[in-house]
């Protein structure tokens, strides 16, 4: 309260000033033109213009050489080909067009600086050269259009065909829980009104689907069998954001959303990929270095990383939404199932 | 106002507080806005510099943040609410208000040729619920629980449930009250506009004989009136759901251990009618940018703007296609993927008028005479980010393709380049180009060369990185990202970004020194320092009630004979390179047909 009381303070004594200022207009003198661009301001400004777009190329250059690491390794997902694909596509194009017009804009700024003894030529239309900045826009992204449109359908088309694995995602202030839809592999009813003790999901007890049904705190997928994902919120808005898979889709409460891939690399797979042997080298060397000041603060250390996929948040959710992850392990069919084997059902958890 | 032009005696508080004069409310518009300018663009330094040195003590965060940085280190609650703030209030105060306020303020009676927009009550009645809308916003920083820290969207449950977080409390109720009243002194001031263009136009002045600046701020006041309305009832809904139990947005939530009575309400309804105006405010803060830039360059080039009806047909090919293309926000918000489909086919559009935009622009450099004033360069530099950011909207724009970029740091770096620095730059462009109009003195133009300098390598070092941040699929609104081992190789980028972001910040102290320096002791401007041709320029520096002394100026010709010769190869005018609008066709001169 008192910084907003000297907050207004400091607005009234703004209007002061400006009231102030009126003084200083009866003192001023003659109006002059020194104030608006000269020759040598030309001059100097037009060359700087054609600095800056090299300096633009330089740090374009830069930039997808050193950060090259930070794009995503190649897909983990079937549709993720796709996907990167259609990305690599538009990011050429992007790139083309950046360049030649960033080059034109600059260049002819420097190239027609002002001077006092030139003319511009007076060029105020042509409808030829509008038709064709029209026209190609419009078949580029034509194009465009048409081949995202069929991917996107491919993708966002969730359907029971190939018998996929069924698992809800569920999604609350700040976590995450899969349920598996068990021997069945139908998803048991539920309803956050039904959330009660070891409950903690909501699952309808009189639905005999739902007796098989396994939470977990572990996302674990068979490689190579689809995945349909039913995804329910308990709280808020979530989104379940899983990178590697190139799979995003907001967690709403009060309805159920889906989505659907087809893991196609083990968690083991992408650790030996090159990409990641050598990006897991660079983080840990990171880490070790971090360790070093942590230790001389008389702090931990941090943990060697190894690689594993995760699912994150990526739909602002409070205080905590910066850390609600969980983790994914693609395993062979074998591992899978002796995993499975070893969780409780919905049944077991209620018994106890 | 028709004859009101005599002076007749005014105390301070009818001219300088309560005034109904268009160019004091049009200055009272720009010192608002830049006042909540300096506020969000502060509270962006903060946070980015959590980002870069996560949880580390800093000195500044306990002073400014008091109770809500224990030992210095900012509380995650307290990050969320200044991403929140400094969202609203760039987009809105600063970017709406603060440009479009100002600027229409300003051009729309000097450049039609009119004493004073349609209503003065009514204009300043729009200032003065903003200036209130500010002042509710800033206070809502010091109550107990913070400020609203949901996001700028302010995405229900989240922000309707104080449960869920302690912003949704107080602060957004203050939150949505502010903008309530924001909405209200948005819709008076465009429909003042509306009117104002469409009936007070001097004589002569014809609709295609407008300069593009007005063209701009007509089409924008008209998405505007069409879009901020369902902005309210959406704010109106959630107001309902917070306050008297409806359920419109909420249904099945199970939270802090109870079940809340809602049922059948969906958040998706709410993304609907949020980005219904939220798409469209786009380009409320963009089309006025561009209308200034259009003016700035062609004046400074000495050429008229190429292309001049299609650059009209571009801002009502882009408006119209704005009230259409909210979806894109929301591929995968859950709704139906076939929506999706025909939000990427309605979005992916706007790039050709936008294409069409920006090769006008680089057309009429082209053979020019360019004079490099402080607003010419930001409008050079607008050109630049506007092609640069519009450019990877063809990524986002893309269902597919947003699945795995959405709401990452590649969307912040999009948006705050098409949007964010290019409006800002309009902004800039236009103080330059327009402050002796504005305060009958000029800018020094060297401090200006420095301010363009710092802030376009500075803008272009914190966003071009960004991208390629928010490729690894770094997630925006993070308090910290130290929990995923896997982005540690991107906090040195995350830390150079942050320097960066300093840079240009310090960079502004530059024109915030020369504007108020300036405005006392700036040399005194004369007439038409710019050699333009629109009518603003015929009026007295000294400004009177009704702009003109004696009869309104009568128009014979476009707003953009710049270096038109006649057969002989001479300027129509001999010894001057322009034709201002109140110039009478010459001898032997053709109008063109523009």
């Amino acid at each position: 309260m008192t910084v907003f009381l000297v907050l207004l303070v400091v607005a009234l004594l703004g209007i002061t000033f400006w009231q102030l200022s009126k003084i200083f207009k009866l003192s001023q003198g003659k109006a002059d033109n020194t104030q608006v661009a000269n020759d040598s301001d030309n001059q100097a400004q037009g060359k700087y213009m054609l600095c800056f777009v090299i300096a633009m190329y330089a740090m374009t250059i830069y930039c997808f050489v050193a950060y090259r690491s930070y794009f995503l390794p190649e897909t983990a997902s079937e549709h993720g080909k796709d996907y990167d694909i259609l990305m690599l596509i538009s990011v050429v194009l992007i790139m083309f067009v950046q360049i030649i017009t960033q080059f034109l804009l600059h260049f002819f700024a420097f190239k027609y600086r002002g001077k006092k003894e030139n003319k511009a030529t007076f060029f105020a239309d042509n409808n030829l050269l509008e038709a064709v900045w029209t026209g190609i826009p419009i078949v580029t992204l034509a194009g465009l259009i048409i081949y995202g449109l069929y991917t996107w359908t491919d993708i966002m088309d969730v359907n029971d065909e190939d018998d996929p694995l069924m698992i809800e995602l569920y999604a609350y202030q700040f976590d995450w829980r899969a349920r598996y839809a068990g021997s069945d592999n139908e998803l048991g009813k539920a309803n956050v009104r039904f959330i009660e003790g070891v409950n903690t999901l909501g699952i309808d007890a009189s639905d005999s689907y739902a007796m098989d049904d396994v939470v977990t705190n572990e996302l674990h997928l068979p490689v190579g069998r689809k995945v349909v994902f039913k995804m329910r919120s308990q709280d808020v808005l979530h989104s379940a954001y899983m990178p590697f898979f190139r799979a995003q889709m907001n967690v709403v409460p009060g309805m159920i959303t889906e989505f659907s891939y087809t893991p196609i690399k083990t968690t083991e797979e992408m650790r030996q990929t090159d990409f990641m042997v050598e990006k897991v080298q660079t983080i840990n060397s990171i880490r070790r270095k971090n360790s070093k000041q942590l230790i001389a603060k008389g702090e931990e250390a941090l943990e060697p990383y190894e690689f594993d996929y995760y699912l994150l948040c990526n739909k602002i959710c409070g205080v905590s939404h910066y850390n609600m992850q969980m983790k994914i392990v693609v395993e062979s069919e074998e591992d899978y199932n002796k995993w499975m084997a070893k969780q409780k059902t919905f049944k077991q958890v209620v018994a106890k | 106002m028709s004859g009101a032009h005599g002076h007749h005696k005014e105390t301070f508080i009818t001219k300088y507080i309560f005034s109904e004069d268009h160019k004091m409310i049009s200055k009272q518009y720009l010192i608002t806005g830049l006042l909540m300018g300096i506020i969000g663009i502060a509270m962006s330094l903060l946070f980015r510099m959590q980002i870069a040195w996560p949880e580390q003590s800093f000195g500044v965060f306990e002073v400014l943040l008091g109770k809500w940085a224990p030992e210095g280190v900012m509380d995650p609650n307290v990050y969320l609410a200044l991403v929140t703030i400094h969202g609203t209030i760039m987009v809105f105060f600063v970017l709406t208000a603060g440009l479009s306020g100002t600027f229409s303020n300003l051009l729309i009676p000097l450049q039609i040729g009119a004493r004073d927009m349609a209503s003065g009550f009514l204009n300043m009645v729009s200032y003065w619920l903003f200036f209130l809308s500010s002042i509710i916003m800033v206070f809502s920083l010091f109550v107990e629980a913070g400020p609203a820290a949901a996001g700028w969207t302010i995405y229900p449950p989240l922000s309707a449930l104080p449960q869920a977080m302690p912003g949704s409390g107080l602060g957004m109720t203050l939150w949505l009250s502010s903008m309530a009243i924001f909405i209200a002194s948005s819709l008076m001031g465009s429909l003042n506009y509306v009117v104002t263009v469409i009936n007070l136009r001097t004589k002569g002045m014809s609709m295609t004989r407008l300069p593009l600046t007005i063209w701009a701020f007509f089409v924008t006041a008209i998405i505007g009136v069409i879009s901020f309305p369902v902005l309210l009832s959406a704010a109106l809904l959630l107001i309902m759901d917070r306050g008297f139990g409806t359920s419109f947005f909420l249904g099945d939530i199970f939270i802090q251990g109870e079940v809340l009575h809602n049922q059948g309400g969906s958040p998706v309804l709410f993304e609907h009618l949020f980005w219904f105006l939220g798409h469209p405010e786009v380009y409320i803060v963009l089309l006025p940018a561009l209308g200034i830039t259009s003016e700035v360059i062609a004046t400074n080039s000495r050429k008229p703007i190429f292309g001049y009806r299609a650059m009209i047909g571009s801002i009502i090919g882009i408006a119209f296609l704005s009230t259409i293309v909210w979806g894109h926000h929301m591929f995968v918000s859950g709704m139906n993927p076939f929506l999706g489909s025909v939000f990427t086919f309605t979005t992916l559009l706007i790039a050709i008028p936008s294409a069409v935009k920006s090769f006008n622009y680089i057309t009429t450099l082209w053979k020019g005479n360019l004079q490099f004033n402080p607003g010419m360069l930001f409008s050079i530099g607008l050109v630049s980010t506007f092609i640069t950011g519009g450019l990877t909207g063809i990524i986002l724009g893309d269902s597919t393709l947003d699945i795995n970029v959405h709401d990452t740091y590649f969307v912040v770096a999009h948006f705050h380049l098409v949007m964010g620095i290019s409006a800002l730059y309009g902004l800039f462009a236009g103080v330059y180009h327009w402050f002796p109009k504005m305060y009958g003195k000029m800018m020094n133009k060297n401090l200006g060369y420095v301010h363009f300098w710092i802030t376009a390598i500075g803008a272009y070092g914190v966003f071009f990185p960004m991208h390629f941040v928010g490729m690894a699929g770094l997630p925006r609104r993070y308090y910290t990202y130290t929990n995923f081992p896997y982005f540690d190789d991107l906090a040195d980028t995350n830390k150079l970004i942050t320097y960066f972001a300093l840079f240009t910040a310090f960079g502004q102290l530059f024109f915030l020194y020369n504007f108020i320096h300036s405005m006392f002791y700036g040399k005194k401007a004369v007439q038409n320092p710019w050699k333009s041709t629109t009518l603003e320029w015929t009026t007295p520096v000294e400004h009177i009630h009704g702009n003109w002394p004696g009869e309104l100026p009568t128009v014979y010709r476009w707003a953009y004979d710049y270096s038109k010769t006649n057969e002989n190869g001479d300027y129509v005018i001999p010894g001057q390179d322009y034709a201002t609008q109140v110039t009478p066709m010459q001898e032997g001169e053709v109008e063109l047909h523009h």
